[in-house]
């Protein structure tokens, strides 16, 4: 089987999930051939171990985000199989790249066996399918869910100039988002729901995600009824999420926000309610209100940190 | 001008999904609801047709009991409804192909959609269909603009947000939007049960199916998480945290 990744980048590096799209190839026994768009990370590429050749794919069309440009740029390029994030850049290069070459698209797996069979997330992860694709495919991978590959390589580099139509134009810029992390690429959430009272005590977890590195997440309820940015929001109809740590405060766990959260690595619980549902999720939970919780989490992570 | 809302019927968010026989038991699903990023795309077509005295023409890929949903869009201004019979269909690639060439049948100038169905969670239709018809598509989008003949719409950046502009046929992927959803009156709802609803199957569209490459082998629930610990008291709070740095090495 041939593997083809689309690099994942982040400003002028490759994104880690880079790293874990050229793991889950070569945990299929399968070298890969890497393309990173607009040349980005390519000398970093061509360093990671099971990366036979790297496609430094370069021009115009890369200067902005148009999945429609990218997906033409970049597709006759493209292999047997082709492995890209599921981002959302990502899910629509693939999309865009399935459409256009007749072949299947599976977004979001988190695990790919021999076969090729693979399992995805439905429903936001209240259900798991599992499917067996036979010939040609695109397939996005979750990011955090495949083990990332080790560098020492010195794979080859070649560089290729494409053209392609750009549909889009950019006309302004809007609003800077807050300098918070996102939570979509966070490794810790300290999420606040409805149990946090009102929406100034979030400023407590606010806090406690400045010291440890953390974004702040929210439930849907604070979100619809508060009036917290929707692109806080964790669940269903908000983000889903993966971070090692996910700390809910005040949430009491609706199906929704379950579906959104529960493949995080580990979730510590603080409900003062202990039939919340969210314990039931949670590796490690704490029956007690966030007046009390919060003080104490936050001396002891700032402990920790000194 | 026609603007096109592709709708997607799916279990309600707040329903339970049970698994039987190794497949997603959809008789038990108590409650069936429009796409929640759909409903969305919908309001912003409503808010276009009304600015541009537009037709706005409904379009879902689906089995029978997805004419509901045409007809709860109707009750709140769709004026076509049009249901793609899916005989099975479940390839993304497959659908995506029937969607677009009802686009083009019907002559749409701007398509609408979720940025991803709350089934699937896959995000492969508004991009999709784009490519399928020679469009631009921006996903993610908050709002869709039309002014002098051009639409414009915002998508988030690396930065906040970025006001975009498309050139010609567009396709817009909806994330939660800026405006409120509107509620059928009681007048929608009584005009919206004598609209038939068009149905249409893939040979009236001229679109020839292959196999799929991709064979479902089963669904199953999720993996269960063993029993977590569990403490009495914000007392145990630093007890917590030593073992989120010993035991679990998360922090």
């Amino acid at each position: 089987m041939d593997f083809t990744i689309i690099a994942e980048t982040n400003g002028d590096s490759l994104h880690p999930t880079t790293y874990q799209l050229i793991g889950a190839a070569a945990s299929m026994g399968s070298n890969s051939t890497v393309i990173c768009p607009n040349g980005v990370g390519a000398s970093e590429a061509a360093k990671i171990n099971g990366v036979e050749k790297v496609i430094s794919a370069t021009g115009d069309c890369f200067n902005i985000f148009d999945g429609g440009a990218w997906a033409s740029a970049m597709s006759s390029m493209c292999g047997e199989m082709t492995l890209i994030s599921a981002s959302p850049n990502g899910r629509e290069i693939g999309a865009r790249i399935a459409a256009k070459k007749d072949i299947p698209i599976i977004q979001d797996v988190v695990s790919m066996s021999e076969g090729i069979t693979v399992n995805r997330p439905i429903y936001s992860g209240k259900a798991m399918e599992s499917l067996t694709i036979s010939g040609s495919a695109v397939i996005t991978l979750r990011p955090n869910a495949f083990e990332a590959a080790s560098t020492g390589n010195d794979a080859p580099i070649n560089v290729v100039d494409q053209s392609a139509d750009v549909k889009i134009a950019i006309q302004e810029a809007i609003n800077k988002a807050s300098e918070r992390l996102d939570v979509t690429e966070a490794d810790i959430i300290i999420s606040g729901g409805r149990g946090m009272g009102t929406i100034e005590n979030f400023s407590h977890l606010e806090e406690i995600a400045d010291t440890i590195g953390a974004a702040v997440g929210a439930s849907r309820a604070v979100v619809d009824e508060w009036g917290m940015p929707h692109r806080m929001q964790v669940g269903q109809t908000g983000k889903t999420v993966t971070p090692s740590l996910y700390i809910a405060v005040g949430i009491s766990g609706a199906i929704q926000h379950l579906a959104g959260m529960r493949s995080s690595k580990y979730i510590l619980a603080i409900n003062k309610d202990p039939d919340a549902p969210i314990f039931g999720v949670a590796d490690y939970g704490i029956v007690a209100t966030w007046e009390d919780a919060i003080p104490a989490l936050k001396s002891s992570l700032s402990e920790l940190q000194s | 001008m026609n603007i096109t809302v592709l709708l997607k019927q799916v279990p309600d968010t707040t329903a339970k999904i049970t698994i039987s026989d190794g497949k997603v038991d959809e008789n038990s699903v108590s409650k069936w609801s429009m796409s929640p990023y759909d409903e969305y795309a919908l309001e912003s077509g409503l808010q276009l047709k009304e600015k541009t005295g537009g037709n706005l023409i409904a379009i879902t890929c689906g089995p029978e009991r997805a004419k509901k949903m045409l007809t709860d869009a109707a009750a709140v201004g769709a004026d076509t409804l049009v249901h793609i019979s899916n005989d099975g269909v479940t390839d993304s690639t497959h659908v995506q192909k029937l969607l677009a060439a009802a686009v083009k049948k019907f002559d749409s100038q701007i398509v609408l959609c979720g940025k991803q169905a709350a089934d699937t969670n896959g995000g492969s239709t508004g991009p999709g269909v784009a490519e399928l018809i020679g469009a631009a598509c921006v996903t993610l989008v908050s709002e869709v603009n039309y002014s002098e003949g051009n639409f414009s719409t915002i998508r988030p950046s690396n930065s906040g947000t970025e006001k975009v502009a498309v050139d010609g046929l567009s396709v817009f992927a909806f994330d939660k939007g800026t405006s409120e959803l509107r509620r059928p009156n009681v007048r929608g709802i009584m005009m919206a049960k004598k609209k038939q609803v068009e149905s249409i199957t893939s040979g009236d569209l001229g679109v020839i199916l292959n196999s799929s490459n991709v064979a479902l082998n089963s669904q199953n629930p999720p993996p269960e998480k063993p029993a977590g610990q569990k403490f009495e008291g914000a007392e145990h709070v630093n007890e917590v945290v030593s073992k989120l740095r010993n035991e679990a090495n998360v922090i």
